[in-house]
């Protein structure tokens, strides 16, 4: 059976450098995670999942 | 080049995460957040804010990963000049394969996720911007020419461009401007700073124009480029991104830059040393606030424009 260890010196002096990393790639996600909220959802010409233009939904002056 | 004979360091040294940011030269950063920053809001249409902060962001990540390329490169040059010797790699904080590792990274980085933010074309100019202060600069003409200061400070002039670019898609006269204003400033803005920081370029062996071609024609050359340099910022002012405030601006900075080029100009070295580079030291301080002080005028303008329906 492994015994508990006590935290590593090494582990300590790296602490700041760790969380730092951590909290850069925390805030990377989120700056992702954002940029895809915003180009999703001012939608342009996009129709559900796929992607695809289609002509039928652009707005027609007569629709307006 | 890369055989670097560091300042010794503890083996057991572990670097900070300070010492990491302290790679992407977070002073010059700030400099070209702002001015990116002016680009972007003075250029025709808009972006999403998110948008927009992304851009600023990676513009910014971008010109930070070309720092750590410089100063990968350079660690030789910096470990010999006072002003650099205690930069993260020369001083041995961090391995140079660290920081290019960290440079290449984040040139990738910076230039897919401004693609992906803003357009092709802005990511693109952010990829030269790179490729130009790394490769162009750092690699080339730094150590060749005395003109290093000069051709490199387009490197440092591409930030509004690529702001504007993320925006519209394209350049115009009015980033044309911007660039040239960024551009021309350059030069002075160094030069001054080799009159006062004496032995240091000696020292390395860096071709500047002050070890080249001597402190007189270096005076004459800080004047040439600040006369240059006024018609610049006034023009600017007068496109249709310009404005009152930025006009006002303008002729005040460039007669006030003007002043301190021609007293450096007069001068000889035996009245600089006798003050201690007093007019050299005011004159780059001035330089600082010069290039603030004029994309800040622009944004001003914009928001004028916006706001208050001028």
């Amino acid at each position: 059976m492994t015994e508990i260890k006590a935290t590593h010196e090494l582990h300590q002096r790296r602490l700041s450098r760790n969380v730092g990393v951590a909290l850069t790639l925390v805030f990377f996600i989120a700056v992702v995670f954002g940029l895809t909220v915003v180009k999703v959802t001012r939608g342009d010409s996009i129709q559900g999942f796929d992607h695809v233009v289609r002509p039928e939904m652009i707005p027609t002056e007569a629709a307006q | 080049m890369t055989e670097v004979s560091v300042n010794a360091v503890s083996r057991d040294y572990e670097p900070t995460f300070g010492d990491y940011v302290a790679l992407l030269k977070p002073r010059v950063m700030s400099l070209v957040v702002f001015t990116a920053l002016a680009g972007l809001l003075v250029a025709p249409g808009g972006l999403h804010p998110f948008e927009g902060f992304t851009a600023i962001l990676f513009i910014a990540l971008g010109a930070g990963a070309s720092g750590a390329l410089n100063m990968w490169y350079d660690a030789d040059i910096d470990a010999v000049m006072r002003r650099t010797a205690k930069r993260p790699v020369p001083s041995g904080r961090v391995e140079p394969g660290e920081a290019l590792a960290i440079g290449v990274a984040l040139s990738g980085i910076s230039v897919v996720m401004l693609a992906l933010a803003t357009n092709l074309f802005a990511a693109g100019l952010l990829a030269f911007t790179i490729f130009f202060y790394a490769v162009i600069y750092t690699m080339w003409l730094k150590r060749w020419t005395p003109q290093n200061i000069v051709i490199g400070g387009a490197a440092g002039a591409f930030p509004p461009m690529i702001g504007w670019a993320a925006v519209t898609g394209g350049v115009s006269i009015e980033s044309a401007l911007m660039f040239a204003l960024i551009f021309m400033w350059t030069p002075p803005h160094f030069w001054a700073l080799a009159l006062f920081m004496k032995s240091d370029y000696d020292d390395a062996g860096v071709p500047m124009l002050t070890v080249t071609h001597g402190r007189p024609a270096t005076r004459r050359h800080i004047l040439a480029y600040t006369v240059l340099l006024a018609p610049v910022g006034v023009w600017l002012a007068l496109t249709p991104v310009g404005g009152p405030v930025t006009l006002i601006v303008a002729v005040a900075l460039n007669a006030w830059f003007l002043k301190g080029a021609v007293d450096i100009w007069r001068r000889d070295e035996a009245a600089a040393e006798a003050d201690n580079y007093k007019t050299e030291k005011a004159f780059f301080r001035f330089s600082l606030y010069y290039l603030f002080a004029h994309f800040g005028a622009l944004m001003i303008d914009a928001a004028l424009r916006t706001w208050g329906g001028l």
